[in-house]
Order: C-alpha cells, then structure tokens, then sequence
C-alpha cells in the first residue's frame, strides 16, 4: 500500500459547499407538493396512562382537515422480531412508538395525526380530540423502575436473566453479564481499590434541524417519502414493515440533514405522513417542533452505574467490575450493550465482570447518539482509574498507558483486539504542548480521559460513471452529514489518478442507488469509501481494456500511474481516454458493492484545563485538546470537524444538559433556551490531534473518526474539576452544572 | 397558532381607541415574548395591536434637567447605540446589549421586557434601582407608576383595562453615583438570569448616601429591595457594609427550584451577586463626577 498519496491528506472543498452557504441547500422541511396537506401529531400529556377512549369525530369535522390517523390505522399483522439496522427489536414496539396503543408510555407519545389544508387548522384539529386517559404511575429512572412494586410499562415484558427467559414481568428487559478471569482473586492482589456509583442524566442529541416527513401515496399505491434521516434504506424498510408493503414500493428521497448523531436513524414521522396520504389522496408534510423534538424523539439513555478497580503497587490494574443500569426509556433496548462492552476497553485487565441490565422507564424510547453508551461508562471508569492514579502518586496518564489495551488484548465481552491505537492516542496527550503547560491560576484544574468506539462495516453501494470530459460522476446512498461527499469522492479521486474536483458525488433515493446502511458508526468514510474504492477500481479495470483495444494489446500491459494510461511509451490522460469510451465500445460504468467486516475501533483522549467560579459554581473551559486515532485521515479538515464537534457536545453534556424532569414525567425545559447546549461563546478553540495508526482493513487505512471523540471529554472535566476544587470531593452525577459544583463547595467547607 | 386581526395605529390616541375597543387585544412591540406565548398557545389575542408605529412609544430623548424618556417599544439595539445612553446610563446600555442574541436586540424593547412581567426580566431591577417610573396612559388620562409596583404577579402587569405604557423615565445620574446589573447564568450569554441583581449607589464622602438593590428571578416579580438599600444609608463604603447589604438582599428573596436552579442555590447566588454588583456600582460611582 503505498501512501504517497495524490489527493487522500489533502483538504479541498466540499462538493455541496455552495449549496449550503448561499442557502440552496433543500432540507426537509423545504418540500412542497401540489396539493400539500399539513399534518400535526397529537402527543400525550400524561408520563404513563391507559388509552381508554379516542374519539376523533369533532376533529374529523373541523373545516379543512382531510384525514385523521390513529394507531387502529394500522395495518393488522402478527408481531414478529425486525432488524432494521438498530438490532432486533419487535415490530410491535416500533408500531408502538410511531403511533400509541393501548397505553402512552412517555409525556409526547404520539396518540394521534391531524392532516389539514394548512399547519395551523391542523393544529385546532388535534385539539378537538377527545382522549380519555387512566393515569398510572410513572417510573423516570432506572433505579425506581427496577424497585420492588415499581410501576410497569408493558404487562408482556418479561425479564430475560443471563441468556435465559424468567417469564418474570418487571422493567427490566434483560441482565447480562461479561466475565473473564477471577475477579475475587484480582481484589485481593489489589494495594488500591476505588468503587464510587455514577449518574447521567438523559440528554438530547440537538440537532438543529427538526425531523420531518413528506409522503405521497400515490395512486398506483407506491409512497414515497422526503425525510431528514442518516439512512433512507432503513426508513424505507421501517415503513414497509409498519404498513405492511414489500419494500419495493417504498421509495425514500433522503433530504440534505441538518445533524442527526444516531437520533435520526429512528422513524417517527414517516409513516403517520404517509397513512394521512393514503386517507386524504394528497401529499403531507409534517415537522416537529423544537418541544416535539426533545419530548417525541429519541434522546441518549441516563444511566446508573458502579464502577469497581483495583490495581497493584506496581500500578498494575488486577480486577475490574462494572454494574450498568441504563434506561431504555419507553420501549427495551438502552444502549447498556455497547456500555458494556467499552467500558473497561481501554485497559488490558485480566480479571473483570460487567453486568448490565436494560431497564424501560416511562420517558421518551432512546436512541443512539454518538458512540452510544460509551460516555456514560466512560464518565464513571475515567474517575475511578483517575482516582487509583492520585492514590498511586502517579501521573493519570502513565497509568493508562501501563495498563493500556494493545492488539490482542482481550475484553470481557469476548473479542480480542486487532490492531488499535490507545497507547499511540495517549502518547500524543502526554507528548502534547498543552500536557506539557503551566495550569496558571487559582480555581484551575487539569483533566484526561481516554475513550473507545467500535464502529461499524454494514453494506454500501456506489457507481461511478465516465464523463467524455475526463471527470465522472459518482452516486451513492449516504447521508452526507460531516462532508462524507467528499471524502468518498477523494478516495474515488487518488484510485482513478483525478482531482476530487474532478468526481461528482451525489446522494440519491433509494430506488437509485444499491442498498446503503445508515450513516452512523462512523462508517461512511470506512465503508462507503471502500465501495467507492471498489468502483473506481473497477472503473480502472474497463479503461485499461479500452486503452488496450486502442493500443491493440491485453489489458494487464496497461499502466496506470498519476492519472495517464500508459503501454510502451503510448500513452493518454484519464480525459484523453475518457473521450474515446465512444468509439471504443460505449460508456464506462463502475460499480462497488461492499458489505466489510473489519471496521478499525478508534480511541480519543482528552486533555481539559477548567477554571471554576467557587462563589458561584460556574465551570469556564479554559483548553481543551481533543486527540484521536483516524487510522488515515482522509480529509483532515473533517477529522478535526468530527473531533471539534464531539469534544462540544460532551462538554454540553458535561456541564448543563439534562432533561429536567418534574415528577409527573413532563420535561420543564424542552427548548434550546432551557436546554442549554454551549455557544460558541462557552468555549475556547478546540484544539485537535490526529494520531494516523492505519486500520489494515481498509486500502488507505480508515477507522470511522465520528464518535469516540465524545467519549472522553465528561470524565475529562470531571477530574479537571476535581482539581480545581482543590481535591477531597468528586462530581459524581451528570450534569456538573453550577449548582451541583456549588453543592461540591459546600460538602468541602463542612 | 389561532387567526387573528392586526392594527397598526399611528397615533396613542388611535392606540387607545383600539384597546379600548377590543378588551382581548395584546400589544406588539418587537415581540419576541408575544409571538413565543401565541405559538405555544399561553396567550390567544382577537386583535394585536402594534404600537410600533406611535410616535411616543419610539421617542428617545433627554430633558433639561438630563432624565432619559425611553419610549416603551424602542428597541435595545437603539438604546445601546445612543451615545447619550452609553455616557449617562452605560448600565442601561450594557444591560440593553445582554438581553437575547443579536437578532433579539432588533425587535425587543426594555417597555416589552417590563410589560411581560416575567419575573427574570433583566432590565426591571436595573430600572427598580435607578428609580424609573412608568407613564401609564388610559381612558382615564394619565397616571405615573414606580417601576417596582409595575409588575404584580409571574405575567402579570398593573396596566388596567384600556391602559397601556408608553414611556419609561429615569433620573440624571446623580452626582457620585453608580449603577451596575449583574445576572448569573450557567452559559455566557443567549440565558437565562438564574439570578440577577440591579444596584444603584450614591456616595458622599466615603459614606453612602443612598442606594437601591433590586433582584431577579427569586420572588414572583422582580423584587425591590428596599430595605437593603436603605440599610446602606450612612454607613462607611466598606467591605462590612457591602456585606450586610448582600446578606440583607438574599434574606429578603423567597426563590423557588426549577430547572434554572435550586432554591438554596438562588438565594446564595442573590448574596455573592449583590456584593459583586454593589462592588461594581461603587467603582463607577469613584470614578464619577
């Protein structure tokens, strides 16, 4: 593999940057049809109830509504396991979700949709449905819902303990346990041991763009669908599945998207716009409110969990345990899997046991948000071992490092690790000209952490096609959320020996285009640029015949080199062969199909300088050094964008956010100006590092880079905190907002 | 949102007929408080009624004797670029440049943000301690009201049926005297006060002579310390005052928890931000002549 590369490292413009600068960028919400119904979902008003009645007759008589949908609008099939890219979950709980039945599980479950000659009718619509409620108690976190007598969600769920069926009916949807070693015995070879408990509340990914959803039923009945989402083929397959159609007569146009970070994987609106189209014969739209977004969509689970380490004199970590209980909110499946499965991934310990329980509660149904689970077990082990490194008198980072996963090291979920860079990640933290800094000031504290992601392979499609001009256009099926247009056009690029100006990328619906998983994992990069890869190669392969036709010789005597086919001193540019595909036997089309395994895990570590307020509690983030394993960075403008905008949303997380709920389950603060993500004003320059430890997997080397970044930084700032409040008393709890430092103050002067 | 009619009177006397004439109407200035209540439904006018177009609610202006007449729909952007205001009253002015972002700055007015009654307005305890009053007009005439009686419940103002407000007065500076509002809130700006807290100083002689200390968002209105002040009265400017006055002004608050803060929280927060901004006060009241 050679890594003389032409275009991979560079950093051009984005292909779809004119669009979005001037505003021609066509969103969602910018859809309108002839003849466009406005739709408006009714939501619950109560946390947990029983749905008695709906009746929808005065709404249905309303001047200018058109239709009306309940979940009785559903088509009646038997309950079955799914995989729409999320893992398997039952048909009936995404039924349940898009549309209540039988009971509300959260404040903002949709109940029922109104579609109306315009927004505001539809609105007066939905009001004029009578719902008549049983209230029930609500259960908010996972430790009240796994209580003895504690509310339950759903009188079918059954717990299933340790890979068996209890035929239990609890909240608890399932315990799991990871264990390797002895663990027992790892304690007692123990000199320090640390167990502290941890919470974090639930958080919202807050993207700014609202979910939406247009659809048309047409006549011939196939639906198609205009929608902000990471991934049209999976809305196309969840609204055949909840309409019960073969996915051939679904197609999904997926709009540009303004951010999504795991939370626009989920179907909502989609098929309600969709059922309301069918009812009235006519397009509908529907766009969430800002209030919709955070009390009806998928935010990231608050979890509950202990965290347990022992190490020896020498500074060697001999036993870890971990209990993870996350609140999966309405439906099970919290994301304590992945939790799991990362939360001791950054050390190679030899005895460990994890346990982990998916627990419902009665708020909004989670969905992933960036490296899912991970911060949260992250926010709890980075403390722990953060602690064991003052008790040792040892430098946090040294620890990590002497105890740091390497390829072959094993977790206790099972797998072992292929190559990775944890140790190269924190040797660029200690090497760093921050590290190396002087704090400066009183209140001033410094923190590091260290984080890990998986990511993903999952299938993806590209074809690229010749241009007489020497250019080529290449289509595929991903999201473009962090400027993947580009870094896949750029590996098309470096293979066919042209400029990435030179590649025209374009995402296209799915009935254009091989099927394409979300835009998630941090896969694109990886995985559609390997597809990308593979029809360029495959573009290379039929020039090279072409040029062999034209030279009168056998394709594998053709050279390709910087962009010029060449054979015995003939030669011609990639455009000068381009305008022969004419006459040489028609147009050049290359295709790339690819469903990878081999997805390179990637660790990011943070380095945090704060500096607190003690009269008033308030945290300021001095520096803040974000630093990741890309394996090749193909657009490091990107890279450093991706780790930029992890590192904020986990100091979001770190310092204010947080659904604050009362005790009916109603979220008070369910606008951007309550909810309170930081400003540009809130933070310094995030600083970057890039650390390139290549994935073999992949030709240039690729690991996903949009995730592991937020890992690190809540734990970061925890222990910056620690130290700034001059030691003696952690922050346990998420978020460390005034108040809760304030609290801190306090418990220290008593 | 629901339909609703529209008016833009030219003139106050054009104004009041209209209030007079829809008793359910609302008043729009920049708002960015109303179009919020009418789209989350909290408020459902017939009629709104812009009084943007009335001369008196957009003057600005300085008497003889050097008091400030701010019409009630002027909007921020305005107050913080008048030089005048920035010389005379540079709290306002600083006070003008904290409320929302850049775009809110171009619609809302300090009439707006005392009108709306909420009880984190930003500008009402700054208004409270510089000694503003309100000119109310009605169907009855004219009456003035003292700022700190204007708002009397969360949303709620003094104006009766038919009246409106029209302009708000603030003194000349007096001699030796500083005004400073500080507000707490978690991010540095586009927030909420969890606290704030509007002081007004006069010193004579390394003594205060007077001072007025008003608080936000701790009590179902903006809430006037009086008392706290008036204890100022006399006593040598000192660290020892300062703090007895601070103390005084967070005895004085009957916060509540919410998701901007906790009780216990707010009431320490009224103690260090009274101290601080009666600090800042009195560092512009040295530096003045």
């Amino acid at each position: 593999m050679s890594t003389n590369y032409r275009v991979i490292g560079t950093r051009p413009i984005r292909h779809d940057g004119a669009d979005k600068v001037t505003g021609r960028a066509l969103y969602g919400a910018d859809i309108n049809l002839a003849g466009m119904l406005h739709g408006y979902v009714l939501r619950s008003p109560h946390a947990h109830a029983i749905i008695k009645r709906i009746d929808t007759a005065k709404a249905r008589a309303l001047d200018g509504v058109k239709a009306v949908v309940t979940a009785a609008d559903f088509p009646v099939t038997p309950d079955r396991i799914v995989d729409l890219g999320e893992g398997e979950t039952p048909l009936s709980c995404i039924r349940g979700n898009v549309l209540a039945s039988g009971k509300v599980l959260y404040r903002g479950h949709a109940v029922a949709a109104v579609a109306a000659i315009n927004t505001h009718i539809a609105e007066e619509a939905v009001k004029l449905i009578e719902v008549e409620y049983e209230v029930l108690p609500a259960v908010l976190t996972a430790p009240e819902a796994m209580a003895e007598g504690a509310s339950i969600l759903h009188d079918t769920l059954k717990t299933k303990e340790l890979g068996e069926q209890t035929g239990r009916v609890s909240n608890v949807a399932e315990h799991f346990r990871h264990t390797m070693g002895d663990v027992a015995k790892g304690f007692a070879d123990a000199t320090v041991i640390v167990e502290r408990t941890f919470d974090t509340a639930t958080v919202h990914q807050g993207y700014i763009e609202p979910h939406n959803a247009t659809a048309l039923w047409n006549n011939d009945g196939r639906v198609h669908v205009w929608c902000s989402t990471q991934g049209s083929f999976v809305v196309r397959d969840t609204i055949a599945c909840v309409l019960d159609l073969p996915v051939s007569q679904v197609k999904v146009t997926p709009m540009e998207i303004g951010g999504g970070f795991g939370g626009k994987i989920p179907v909502y609106l989609e098929p309600v716009a969709a059922l309301l189209s069918k009812m009235s014969g006519r397009p509908v739209k529907i766009v969430m409110s800002r209030k919709d977004v955070f009390e009806g969509s998928g935010p990231t689970p608050g979890s509950h969990t202990r965290v347990k380490m022992g190490v020896n004199a020498e500074g060697k970590i001999t036993a870890a345990e971990a209990t993870l209980a996350f609140e999966a909110g309405a439906y099970p499946g919290a994301m304590v899997g992945p939790a799991a499965m990362t939360v001791f991934a950054a050390y190679d310990v030899a005895n460990v046991t994890i346990d982990g329980y998916d627990v419902v509660v009665n708020k909004p149904s989670t969905a992933a948000y960036r490296a899912p689970g991970a911060p949260n077990a992250a926010f709890a082990t980075e403390q722990v071992v953060d602690e064991i490194a003052e008790k040792l008198g040892m430098d946090p980072i040294d620890l990590r490092l002497k105890n740091a996963a390497k390829e072959g090291t094993r977790r206790a979920d099972g797998p072992k690790f292929r190559k990775i860079g944890c140790v190269e990640v924190l040797q660029a933290m200690k090497a760093s000209e921050h590290y190396r800094s002087e704090l400066g000031g009183p209140n001033r504290g410094r923190g590091v952490a260290v984080g890990f992601w998986f990511n993903v392979g999952l299938p993806s499609s590209v074809t690229i096609s010749v241009n007489a001009d020497g250019t080529v256009n290449l289509v595929e099926g991903s999201t473009d959320i962090g400027g993947t247009r580009t870094s896949i056009a750029m590996q098309a690029a470096e293979v066919l020996g042209i400029t990435a100006e030179q590649v025209r990328p374009t995402v296209v619906d799915t009935d254009s285009v091989g099927f394409t998983g979300v835009t998630g994992g941090s896969r694109t990069t990886f995985a559609t640029g390997m597809a990308a890869y593979e029809a360029a190669q495959d573009v290379v392969r039929q020039m090279k015949e072409r040029a062999a036709k034209i030279w009168e010789t056998t394709a594998d005597a053709v050279a390709l080199d910087a962009g010029v086919f060449s054979h015995e001193g003939k030669q011609f540019t990639f455009a000068e062969l381009a305008e022969k595909l004419g006459s040489t036997g028609g147009p050049v089309v290359g295709r790339g199909a690819v469903n990878p395994r081999g997805a390179g895990g990637s660790f990011a570590g943070v380095v945090v300088d704060v500096e607190v307020d003690p009269e008033t509690g308030k945290t300021t983030i001095l520096r803040f050094t974000s630093v990741q394993d890309a394996g090749k960075a193909i657009h490091p403008s990107y890279v450093e964008g991706q780790m930029q905008g992890g590192s904020v949303q986990g100091i979001g997380w770190a310092l204010n956010e947080e659904y604050y709920m009362n005790t009916e389950g109603t979220m008070t603060n369910s606008s951007l100006l309550d909810y309170r993500m930081p400003t540009a004003l809130d933070l310094p320059m995030i600083e970057t590092i890039i650390v390139e430890v290549p994935n073999p997997s992949h030709p240039f080397g690729v690991r996903g880079v949009g995730e592991a970044n937020i890992v690190p930084p809540t734990p970061a700032i925890a222990n910056a905190l620690y130290r700034a409040l001059g030691g003696g008393v952690r922050l346990t709890r998420l978020p460390m907002n005034p108040p809760a430092v304030m609290r801190a103050v306090w418990s220290k002067a008593n | 949102m629901k339909w609703f009619d529209y008016a833009a009177p030219a003139s106050l006397a054009e104004a009041l007929q209209l209030r007079a004439a829809h008793p359910q109407a609302l008043l729009l200035a920049g708002g960015t408080d109303l179009l919020v209540q009418m789209k989350n439904g909290r408020r459902q006018p017939d009629v709104v009624i812009d009084i943007k177009k009335v001369p008196e609610l957009n003057a600005l202006s300085i008497d003889a004797a050097g008091a400030l007449t701010l019409g009630a729909a002027v909007a921020c952007h305005r107050v913080y670029q008048d030089a005048a205001v920035r010389k005379h009253w540079p709290a306002l002015a600083e006070t003008a440049e904290i409320i929302g972002g850049i775009q809110i700055q171009g619609r809302a007015s300090i009439g707006g943000n005392l009108c709306n009654a909420a009880p984190s307005a930003d500008s009402v305890p700054l208004l409270i301690a510089m000694g503003g009053t309100c000119r109310i007009a009605g169907p009855a005439g004219e009456r003035p009201l003292a700022v700190e009686d204007f708002c009397i419940a969360p949303g709620r103002n003094a104006l009766a049926a038919g009246e409106m407000l029209v302009s708000l007065h603030i003194p000349a500076p007096a001699a030796h005297s500083g005004v400073h509002y500080l507000r707490f809130i978690p991010r540095n700006e586009m927030d909420i006060a969890v606290v704030g807290v509007g002081a007004q100083v006069v010193l004579n002689n390394g003594n205060f002579q007077s001072a007025r200390i008003a608080l936000a968002s701790v009590a179902p209105t903006p809430l006037f310390v009086r008392a706290a002040g008036d204890g100022l009265a006399g006593k040598p400017v000192n660290e020892e005052s300062i703090q007895a006055a601070a103390e005084a002004a967070a005895a004085a608050a009957t916060p509540i928890t919410d998701m901007r803060g906790t009780a216990e929280y707010r009431r320490h927060l009224c103690g260090v931000l009274t101290l601080r901004a009666l600090e800042a006060a009195i560092r512009q009241a040295k530096g003045s002549h």
